[in-house]
């Protein structure tokens, strides 16, 4: 395929994927609006006006980046998962191994799909704390490029869970077992100074960590993390977990007897 | 000219150890009408499979109008259109969605894929459905709707696993109609099929493929001169019992309406109506055996619709 081709079969691919979310949208963009707003209330306001400063800000404005990030990677996440297994489970996914198209647009164009939902929520999210307090973004270009990246490397980890998943059941298994727990102690509602000198060293190895905090810098320009290591470390997961995807879309047994 | 399709020393051992192809070799000309032939886990859609990329081959190779699937596999593809076994679109997925995206995969422009579609969609008979999720289709639109999307990237080489399979015979003859007439207008097709007279109607060639192996390759006049015997039902008015036997014959009196006789290879029917009539027996109608339900049912239809 000709450069023209690749493109005309990415773009088919994301059109195909925003319109099955937006289709959906009473399951794809209405449920993280909510469960947000209830978290700025309850969080940021209610609890957050007892607790008062959290490193230096108020509490509300400190847990709302990490809110966002939070409903970014859910969504980009599960957008990934359930549309690539549904793709599986009902086979349509032979609709692109017969075609020309290679695997590398065929992440592309998943990946794109998982992270526009994941951004649209971000943006939708955003907007709703403006209700309760505002920031003014301390470095968007740093604010940009975490969000994207968390877009599209959880992405690509909801690509990996779709290719083992064999049921229903197994697409929700990482997310309730592994997404969750890491989203709430990757520092989303906390500062890990507050954590005992072992919660500290175990929060190293949480890449959502990585992530809300960058984010942070990024929004409030405060962190408790080294923030060019950060990103360099998420640029690297992106090429890792892209390269586990093509792996397994070109040699798994899962997607191709 | 290089064969629409060579298949040289295929294998395939599945994951579980099952070894369903046992070293197959097969060719198909340009332009040829080619039946793939066999009893059900035969390995058809096996071969089929991995031809089109769904399935990894365990040895072989296989080439698709020269292209290499290994080494030239997007030129393959392009070439290639299939209609799988069994369906595999998006049900919630709009009939002209899943068409026209299909095109997408093929690198089509859009305003190309979106006339190209229009022209499937009409002589598939599907344009009034055109926006109906594909859950919603019968089982024979399903099926066309599955030749249309094949057929979206225009491919040199169509390859149809069990098309009619579950379809009646009005939409059967004129799915048959036209194939024949895309065949005409120069691309290859490949059909398997459970129905022989299928397979005689259209195919100039005919595998016969049985436990992973080509059991047979020849063209179709060529397998039917090895037919040595056809069975003929008669219908007539004769008492219980009062058949009398013809030496050479198999004669028997299904009832007291009919009687059905075999005819060898070198025999003659006209020695059977002489024998008959020599006894008074009158004969009204005659017919073979094979076939016969079917042929009395697109009488019916055909009748229904004039
Ligand atoms: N995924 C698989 N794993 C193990 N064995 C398989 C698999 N798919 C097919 N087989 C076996 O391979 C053999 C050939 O199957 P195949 O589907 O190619 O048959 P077929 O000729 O298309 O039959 P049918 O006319 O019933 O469609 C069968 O014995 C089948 O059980
Ligand atoms: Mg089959």
């Amino acid at each position: 395929m000709n450069i023209q081709q690749l493109w005309v079969a990415y773009a088919t691919l994301v059109r195909k994927e925003i319109k099955r979310f937006t289709r959906i949208w009473v399951q794809t963009l209405l449920p993280p609006v909510i469960t947000m707003s209830l978290y700025f209330i309850i969080f940021g306001k209610l609890i957050g006006e007892r607790i008062g400063e959290m490193s230096g800000t108020p509490y509300i404005t400190f847990v709302v980046p990490g809110l966002v990030m939070m409903a970014v990677i859910n969504n980009s996440y599960s957008n990934v998962v359930s549309s690539f297994f549904s793709a599986k489970f009902n086979r349509s996914i032979e609709e692109l191994q017969v075609s020309p198209t290679p695997s590398s647009v065929i992440i592309a164009g998943y990946i794109s799909g998982g992270a526009l939902r994941g951004l649209l929520i971000g943006i939708i999210v955003t907007t709703v704390s403006f209700f309760f307090t505002s920031v003014a973004i301390h470095n968007v270009f740093i604010t940009l490029v975490v969000i994207i990246l968390a877009a599209v490397l959880f992405s690509l980890a909801g690509f990996i869970n779709a290719v083992f998943a064999n049921s229903f059941d197994d697409i929700s298994i990482i997310p309730t077992f592994v997404l969750t727990p890491l989203t709430y102690l990757g520092g989303v509602f906390y500062s890990i100074d507050m954590l005992p000198k072992f919660g500290q060293v175990l929060s190293q190895f949480n890449p959502i960590l990585y992530l809300v905090n960058s984010f942070r810098y990024g929004i409030l320009g405060i962190s408790d993390i080294n923030i060019g290591a950060a990103i360099t470390g998420l640029c690297l997961m992106v090429v890792a977990l892209y390269s586990v995807c093509w792996y397994l879309l070109e040699k798994s047994h899962r997607l191709k007897q | 000219m290089v064969p629409a399709l060579a298949i040289t020393g295929l294998t395939k051992t599945y994951g579980n150890g099952f070894t369903a192809l046992k070293g197959i070799d097969l060719t198909v000309e340009q332009g040829d009408f080619f039946a793939l032939l066999g009893p059900n886990g035969a390995g058809k859609s096996t071969t089929i499979g991995i031809i089109s990329s769904l399935i990894q081959k365990t040895a072989g190779s296989v080439s698709v109008f020269g292209c290499n699937t290994d080494t030239q596999f997007s030129q393959a593809k392009q070439y290639l259109g299939l209609v799988p076994q069994e369906f595999n679109f998006h049900v919630f997925e709009k009939v002209f969605d899943i068409v026209v995206n299909q095109a997408g995969y093929y690198g089509l422009p859009k305003s190309q894929a979106v006339s190209r579609t229009h022209e499937l969609l009409k002589q598939l008979d599907l344009w009034d459905k055109r926006d109906t999720q594909a859950r919603m289709l019968s089982g024979g639109m399903k099926r066309r709707l599955m030749i249309a999307r094949a057929l979206v990237h225009k491919p040199k080489l169509l390859v149809l696993d069990e098309p009619t399979a579950g379809v009646d015979i009005e939409l059967r003859r004129s799915m048959w109609e036209f194939l024949q007439r895309i065949n005409r207008e120069g691309t290859t097709i490949i059909l398997t099929t459970h129905y022989l007279e299928e397979a005689e109607q259209l195919c100039r060639n005919i595998a016969i493929i049985n436990d992973g192996k080509i059991a047979e390759n020849t063209n179709t006049k060529e397998l039917l001169k090895r037919v040595d015997s056809e069975v003929f039902i008669l219908d007539c008015d004769i008492q219980p019992n009062a058949l009398p036997p013809l030496a050479g014959y198999t004669l028997t009196q299904s009832d007291e309406n009919t009687l059905e006789v075999e005819v060898k290879k070198g025999q003659s029917l006209n020695t059977v109506f002489h024998h008959l009539s020599q006894h008074a027996i009158n004969i009204t109608s005659m017919r073979n055996k094979t076939n016969r339900l079917e042929e009395l049912f697109v009488k019916l239809v055909n009748k229904g619709a004039a």
